[in-house]
């Protein structure tokens, strides 16, 4: 950064009209920016990703870049659901009452190949992918993926929730997905 | 691999045979530990028996497991480890039944220890063990109808829709 200049942009301005004195915008689009840079993440990390994601928040990576320096390890307050491992069946319920107590909005990623899809575990014991019990946002590909891969997964999402509509979580389509999933 | 101490397991062998007779069917020493196959009618009275016998003094349940061997006269079995402290030595004991008459009596008598080993096996083979307090599935999910790891039943979940068949052989 030039010492002579100290001006540097954080975030773009959402487009709007800006006159002498004012500046109007759509109030989702500034509800999204605020939102998307100040999104709180629940870690529900249980196996192997998990430890990467360990590496995505350390300070190498730097999760807190991307407005995520608060880890919430309570669903109540949190925006974004990382699920990263394997999740046997008898741990789906309990993934499931999670999501169930986060406030809306909210936000999901499945992270890795096993909370994709079972991954490498195609057994009995195994959910096959964490969307047969909840909603997924985003999938982040790996085994384990690398903390680029997660950051990008992080990226994909902010970008859901920048743009996202004000009337999303009200509309029907949303509640019938839900409702697929036997929540609410 | 563990150290065999001959004399307790000969004395061991001896006492067992007096004691049970007939209904210890087979007595052999495999390369770590003796191995001793009983009648599932006896399997109490025999852990009750190395447990009060003041010098063999087996009072350590190790582990207690089913197991499944489908093409065998009887299928189904239990297998006990115990291991006398004091003297350092560990014994198997293996009990056999089929799927007809898969009840086995249930060691929660003698050892406390026995009582999840055997919700383990039953969650996963389906014995049941007559006697325990609680029998009912541990590990997998309650509303799983079948058990597991027998043999007739495939290892995979079966409602997985991403994988081609072709590329793993069956």
């Amino acid at each position: 950064m030039d010492s002579n200049n100290n001006k540097f942009t954080v975030v773009d301005a959402p487009e709007g009209y800006s006159g002498s004195g004012f500046y109007a915008t759509r109030m989702d689009k500034a509800i999204g920016l605020a939102r998307m840079n100040s999104l709180w993440p629940l870690p529900f990390a249980t196996s192997c990703c998990g430890i990467e994601f360990m590496a995505t928040m350390a300070p190498h990576y730097d999760l807190a870049r991307f407005g995520m320096e608060r880890l919430s390890f309570s669903p109540r307050q949190s925006d974004l659901l990382m699920v990263m491992g394997t999740i046997a069946k008898k741990m789906g319920p309990i993934l499931q009452e999670v999501y169930v107590q986060m406030a809306e909005p909210r936000w999901v990623i499945a992270v890795g190949a096993c909370a994709a899809s079972g991954g490498i575990f195609d057994t009995y014991s195994v959910l096959q992918g964490i969307d047969r019990v909840i909603p997924v946002d985003v999938y982040v590909p790996g085994c384990p993926p690398r903390p680029e891969q997660i950051i990008n997964g992080i990226l994909k999402i902010q970008d859901l929730v920048h743009n996202e509509s004000g009337r999303r979580r009200n509309s029907p389509e949303y509640k019938e997905l839900l409702a697929k999933y036997g929540i609410e | 691999m563990f150290i065999i101490n001959q004399e307790i397991v000969d004395l061991t062998s001896e006492k067992l045979r007096n004691r049970f007779g007939e209904a210890l069917l087979t007595v052999e020493t495999e390369m770590d530990m003796p191995v001793y196959i009983v009648k599932k009618e006896i399997i109490v009275d025999l852990l009750r028996f190395l447990y009060d016998d003041e010098t063999l003094r087996y009072r350590f349940l190790t582990t207690l497991c089913g197991i499944h061997y489908p093409d065998s006269d009887q299928p189904f079995g239990v297998i006990y480890h115990l291991h006398s402290l004091e003297n350092n030595q560990r014994i198997r004991i293996k009990t056999f039944t089929t799927l007809e008459d898969i009840t086995i009596p249930s060691a929660t008598a003698v050892f406390a220890g026995a009582n999840w080993m055997e919700r383990e096996a039953y969650d996963f083979y389906g014995i049941l063990f007559s006697g325990h307090p609680n029998l009912k599935r541990i590990l997998n999910v309650d509303e799983m109808d079948y058990f597991p790891m027998r043999k007739e039943y495939p290892l995979e979940d079966g409602t997985r829709e991403d994988k081609n068949d072709d590329f793993f052989g069956r």
